[in-house]
């Protein structure tokens, strides 16, 4: 079971509001992300499910329990951090086993838990060095495997991957998604990349100064978004939203048309732009197209190899299917 | 990347740096080689450097003649005692501002700086009048306390600054976890702390053991300190450098290898943290 | 509740700390004051009458005390010049690769674990004696007469006694501070055509600014209440020539017994390093919020 409920959750240090009054469900198996910009409340929203930090009102209920009050341990809960918080003077084994040695759990059962999840995440190599002979992604998966043995209720990641590189990155994050799969236990992850979001998520809730600007699957974000903050953050190369003119023609404030939703071509089209910057990925091409409609150039994505450089004139259609209409107050018209 | 040093650089840089490094030496080596002279030959002219005749008479005599045990053993009262004194009060202080401060916390360390600062002539006289009244003059408790309170402000700040590092994710690491509060501090805080500590023991214990003003002011025979029995070979019949020397050895060797252990933490807490 | 239960516990945490330092702060400070607006001797302690800023104008008004006030900071000035430039020059020399790095570095900081008063009264024999001293052997080697430091150069003997026990700690910090200073810069600079004194003024001197006013500072608290040096050595003499203020305030109590004048002394004295302690305070405390 992993059910999480949070009911009319506030949360202020003092005068300053961190997160108002909100409330969220979290089922079952779920692989929920909170994402945002940095400040946005999410980490700390995080911290208040763990018991890290205490609401200064409402309610946090986990399979049906009140566990508001309960302290952080009691919660059954599992946190992989962001630093991984690896104990320096401890092995990788007893690293692994010290949530198990908390519980006061017999030595053989801890053995087998901790020989379990060394070997489900690679790592019987290393299983008696300590932390800082390991690498960043060696230490990711020891706080994960710390995580796992205690087979809780669910886990809560805070952006455990912002300290790899790149390339580490991507495939922590699908060997976080297999985990995921193979466990279906609750996760709740937290990150400021809308990239991780939308890869592994089942349910996204974007966050905004506290406020939960949008809940919905990966898909439903990004087809429908609910207004221009969340249509601006999720997606990348970011949709191009344009006012003015253009946009009165569709009777609204603002449309936003996504660059892989606009049509090249080098003879015909509705808008004309120049091209200002290209960049060839040979898998796609970018480009950034100065256009009367809109003072920002507008970006274009085209499939494969599009040959055109700086300063050649294109024309650009919008898929009128894909157009976002946003009114006065930045709000999705539908 | 690094370019290579040109062996010819290398050695010229070798030769000035020893030389350097042994000019700073000098005066402690040359106690040292008096140390085993004759009382003739250590003012000898000219001065023997090497060839002479190597003896321990010096030390023999330093041990026999005087009681240089009493003070040795007084040193090493009053430094650990003020230690463990300071140590008491300070490991809660300290690890209370580090985890969880307030607003005023930075004064507060601020404050118990400038209380550093404070000259000890600037206390001195109701301190000393204070210890005449209530016969501590001279005794071994009352000099503990007064090193404890002159150090307790490097205390504070050099365990501070340790306690500082340790990041406060692992402590909620340790809370999710399980552990309980006595667990978290016995397995997961102590042993991340006990190094800051050690170094600080380590500088307090230099300090206390070289701290001349209170010592020499506070103190006669019965608490007297290392510092006041070499003081006491100022006086014209203490003229014999060959027993000068020995009593000086004893006096610093104990400090000077505690010293060179301990010099990477001393910048840092003799600077209270402001050069790392 | 968690959050609200530590707290009140952190400040009992604290407690003792404070209050320990703010009464051995507060209390001796408060009396010292007091004394010294008394006319109060040990030879007649039962009268004490009040005179207001008398021990004052007679302290300052008083030669010695002057002479004191000067030497003190002639002290103070003398040693951090000869420990800051000394020590500049040593960090740099340390920073270099050679043969037997971490020997050498022993060698240079073992000084500061000297304690004072055998570093005294080591140079003052062995070193400073004007016939049986390593300095005068060598000059007289060389054809030139011996010096009686202690008698003829007094101040200057102490000088220089104090800044050998200072130039390792001024070293070893700015040691640390040139190591923390990145290859990158300094290759930046050379690719920009700076040649080596150049690098060393305009990055690697700026880079140690902090580190030199760090040494400069706390030496300076130090260096106000020298003391032991000059008891083992020339007891502040001849006449008061090598006296300084902390020196003179401890002769005034336990020589002549006037805890009057001692005190007032003593109020100038915690004057004259609170001007210096503000700005390390502040230094200090800029750092905390880095």
């Amino acid at each position: 079971m992993g059910q999480i409920h949070l009911e009319k959750v506030r949360k202020a240090f003092g005068d300053v509001v961190i997160i108002p009054e909100l409330d969220l469900q979290i089922e079952d198996g779920e692989f929920v992300v909170f994402v945002g910009p940095s400040g946005c409340g999410k980490s700390t929203l995080l911290r208040l499910i763990a018991g890290l930090e205490d609401v200064t009102s409402g309610k946090i209920t986990i399979d049906g329990t009140d566990a508001t009050e309960l302290p952080p341990a009691k919660r059954g809960l599992a946190m992989v951090f962001q630093s991984y918080a690896l104990y320096p003077h401890m092995s990788v084994r007893k690293n692994i086993a010290f949530p198990l040695k908390m519980a006061n759990m017999d030595k053989a059962e801890i053995d087998r838990r901790v020989d379990y999840a060394a070997k489900t995440l690679n790592l019987d190599a290393y299983i008696d060095r300590r932390p800082g002979q390991l690498s960043g992604g060696q230490r990711q998966r020891v706080a994960i495997g710390r995580a796992i043995v205690r087979e809780p209720k669910a886990f809560l990641f805070d952006e455990p991957l912002s300290n790899l590189d790149a390339a580490l990155r991507v495939g922590m994050r699908l060997e976080i998604s297999e985990l995921h799969q193979r466990l279906k236990t609750t996760m709740i992850y937290v990150t400021h990349d809308q990239v991780e979001a939308m890869t592994m998520a089942d349910k996204i809730v974007v966050l905004r100064a506290g406020n939960i600007e949008q809940v919905g699957s990966p898909l439903e974000l990004y087809s429908s978004p609910r207004n221009l903050f969340v249509a601006g953050f999720i997606g990348s190369p970011r949709m191009n939203l344009i006012n003015g003119a253009e946009a009165g023609k569709y009777k609204a404030d603002t449309i936003g048309i996504r660059p892989e939703h606009l049509r090249l071509s080098t003879s015909e089209g509705r808008w004309t732009g120049t091209v200002k910057v290209s960049e060839h990925l040979g898998s796609d091409t970018f480009l950034h197209v100065e256009s009367p409609v809109h003072e920002e150039p507008v970006t274009v994505r085209a499939d494969g190899e599009f040959p055109v450089h700086s300063g050649d004139t294109v024309y650009l259609t919008p898929q009128e299917d894909k157009i976002h209409r946003f009114d006065g107050k930045g709000l999705a018209l539908r | 990347m690094a370019r290579r040093v040109t062996t010819q650089k290398k050695i010229v840089t070798t030769i000035l740096a020893w030389f350097v490094g042994l000019l700073i030496f000098f005066p402690i080596l040359w106690t040292f080689l008096t140390s085993f002279k004759t009382e003739l030959q250590a003012i000898s002219i000219p001065p023997v450097f090497l060839n002479f005749d190597w003896t321990l008479e010096n030390y023999e005599t330093i041990q026999s003649q005087s009681n240089y045990f009493h003070f040795m053993l007084n040193s090493i009262y009053l430094s650990l005692g003020s230690t463990a004194l300071g140590l008491i009060v300070a490991i809660p202080a300290a690890w209370a501002m580090a985890f969880s401060p307030t607003k005023r916390t930075k004064d507060v360390l601020l404050w118990m700086l400038s209380t550093k600062m404070l000259p000890a002539v600037g206390v001195y006289i109701p301190i000393y009048l204070l210890f005449v009244r209530f016969g501590l003059l001279d005794s071994r408790l009352g000099l503990i306390v007064v090193l404890f309170l002159i150090n307790l402000p490097i205390i504070v700040w050099m365990l501070y600054t340790y306690f500082k590092e340790i990041p406060g994710e692992i402590l909620e690491a340790a809370r999710m976890d399980g552990a309980s509060l006595g667990k978290e501090i016995t397995q997961v805080l102590a042993p991340m702390a006990v190094p800051g500590i050690a170094s600080t023991i380590l500088l307090n214990v230099i300090l206390s053991w070289n701290e001349a003003f209170w010592s020499l002011n506070l103190t006669t025979s019965n608490a007297a300190p290392l510092t006041q029995f070499i003081a006491s070979f100022s006086s014209p019949q203490g003229n014999f450098y060959a027993k000068l020397s020995a009593a000086s050895m004893l006096a610093i060797a104990p400090i000077l290898i505690v010293g060179w252990f301990s010099q990477k933490q001393l910048v840092r807490g003799l600077t209270f943290g402001a050069v790392k | 509740m968690a959050t609200l239960h530590t707290k009140s516990a952190a400040r009992a945490m604290m407690a003792p700390a404070v209050i320990v330092l703010l009464v051995w702060m507060a209390v001796p400070l408060a009396m010292t004051l007091y004394f010294s607006t008394l006319n109060y001797t040990l030879y007649n302690p039962i009268s004490t009458p009040f005179i207001g800023f008398g021990n004052y104008t007679y302290f300052l008004n008083d030669p010695t005390f002057l002479a004191a006030l000067a030497n003190t900071l002639i002290l103070v000035i003398g040693v951090l010049a000869i420990t800051v430039i000394g020590g500049i020059l040593v960090a740099l020399l340390l920073d270099q690769d050679f043969y037997g790095v971490n020997i050498v570095r022993l060698l240079v900081i073992a000084p500061f674990f000297v304690m004072p008063t055998v570093a005294a009264l080591v140079w003052k024999n062995m070193m400073m004696n004007p016939v049986y001293g390593v300095i005068g052997q060598l000059l007289s080697s060389v054809g030139i007469p011996p010096v009686d430091w202690m008698t003829n150069v007094p101040l200057l003997s102490i000088i220089i006694i104090v800044a050998w026990q200072w130039l390792p700690f001024a070293t070893l910090i700015l040691l640390t501070a040139l190591q923390s200073l990145s290859e990158d810069q300094k290759e930046a600079a050379e690719m920009d055509g700076a040649g080596a004194l150049s690098i060393f003024w305009y990055i690697t001197l700026p880079h140690m600014s902090r580190a030199i006013t760090v040494v400069i500072l706390i030496q300076t608290i130090f260096l106000l209440s020298i003391y032991a040096e000059i008891l083992v050595t020339t007891q502040g003499g001849p006449g008061s020539q090598s006296t300084n203020i902390t020196y003179l305030v401890a002769q005034q109590a336990t020589s002549y017994g006037d805890i009057g004048a001692a005190s007032a002394g003593g109020i100038v004295a915690v004057i004259l390093a609170n001007i210096v302690a503000i700005f390390l305070v502040r230094l200090i405390g800029k750092n905390l919020d880095a």
